[in-house]
């Protein structure tokens, strides 16, 4: 088993077992609000750590793609216009892929 | 024979509406999976087993980060924490027993939680649970195996596909921007990764911006205050 195949068994399995978890463990455990607010909060620290890093990191030091930071500008500004999903995502790729083929 | 439930047609509905949208996301993971360099195999193993878009985004970006691939294990199962919580409802809406809780807790995500809590009836709930697990699953696996598919026939830099990983981040990011502590959160976990992109091994500064969540959560709010002070009061 290569290691990316390992990690994906067990990421994937243990994403299943969290869900499994909040349906067999005590209500009280989940219910404490200081550890709803962790819950919350989890997921908006760490999404938007992944967007910095996609555009941000190149492998261990700062390094921008120009056409791929144009390409999410302009998801904001559909994003801002409250366009749905499928929008947004072909907004990123077009303007960037077109950006990449004028450069 | 149970009378037919009479919010029957307005659930389906939302739950297809709700599937298509899948689709279209599960076409982006499958396109982005395989252009960040996962096998189909590996593409779809995701979409079935792991089955939380979130997490799933998550694991490719710091799988294929190039570090190891290990550092992508924390980083999505710290984005799938969130499904646990869903159980604490979930769990009272459709008392699962034994080893129905087995299967039930797979279809235990944002939506179908979403979708079973706003219901005003408890078979009504159960419904909508039910409608919209197995419609966004049908549709997450149909759009991530076609996702994946194009994805294999292109040449992802060239058709921007670079782009569409902190697009989506970003687009479920979104909604949870409208909260002034959320925005504060999400800009303390982008300084963290930031800051240590030169410091640790690729993956770690996802890891890492989980430890805003935890100082952000932990420390004491306005509304405890407001609570020992009714407490007080009274």
């Amino acid at each position: 088993m290569t290691p990316l195949w390992l990690a994906l068994v067990i990421a994937a399995v243990g994403s299943y077992l969290l869900k499994l978890a909040g349906m067999s463990l005590p209500e009280s455990i989940l219910n404490h609000p200081k550890v709803q607010r962790v819950a919350q909060f989890l997921p908006i620290a760490m999404l938007s750590a992944l967007v910095a890093i996609e555009l941000f990191d190149g492998g261990g030091r700062y390094l921008v793609d120009w056409r791929t930071l144009a390409g999410v500008a302009a998801a904001v500004v559909a994003l801002l216009l409250r366009r749905g999903f499928l929008v947004v995502f072909l907004v990123a790729i077009a303007v960037t892929a077109l950006l990449r083929l004028a450069t | 024979m149970e009378e037919p439930l009479p919010e029957r047609g307005v659930i389906l509905k939302a739950a297809i509406g709700i599937g298509l949208y899948a689709m279209a996301f599960g076409a982006s993971f499958g396109a982005i999976s395989v252009g960040s360099g996962l096998t189909l195999a590996q593409t779809m193993v995701l979409s079935l087993v792991m089955f939380t878009g979130a997490s799933q985004f998550a694991f490719v970006g710091v799988a294929t980060a190039g570090g190891s691939p290990l550092a992508a294990v924390p980083a999505s199962l710290l984005l799938g924490v969130r499904n646990a919580f869903y159980g604490v409802p979930l769990s009272e809406i459709l008392h699962p027993r034994g080893l129905a809780r087995l299967w039930t807790a797979h279809f235990v995500i944002d939506e179908t939680t979403a979708m079973a809590v706003s219901q005003a009836t408890p078979r009504a709930r159960r419904y909508a649970f039910w409608a919209t697990g197995l419609i966004l699953f049908s549709l997450w696996q149909f759009g991530s195996l076609s996702g994946a598919l194009i994805g294999r026939a292109v040449n992802p830099s060239d058709v921007g596909l670079d782009a569409a990983a902190p697009a989506v981040f970003l687009a479920l990011l979104w909604p949870s921007l409208r909260r002034r502590d959320a925005r504060w959160v999400a800009l303390g976990g982008a300084a963290v990764a930031l800051a240590l992109v030169p410091l640790t091994p690729p993956g770690i500064p996802v890891i890492a911006a989980a430890s805003v969540a935890l100082v952000a959560g932990l420390r004491p709010s306005r509304e405890d205050a407001e609570r020992v002070e009714d407490r007080e009061s009274s």
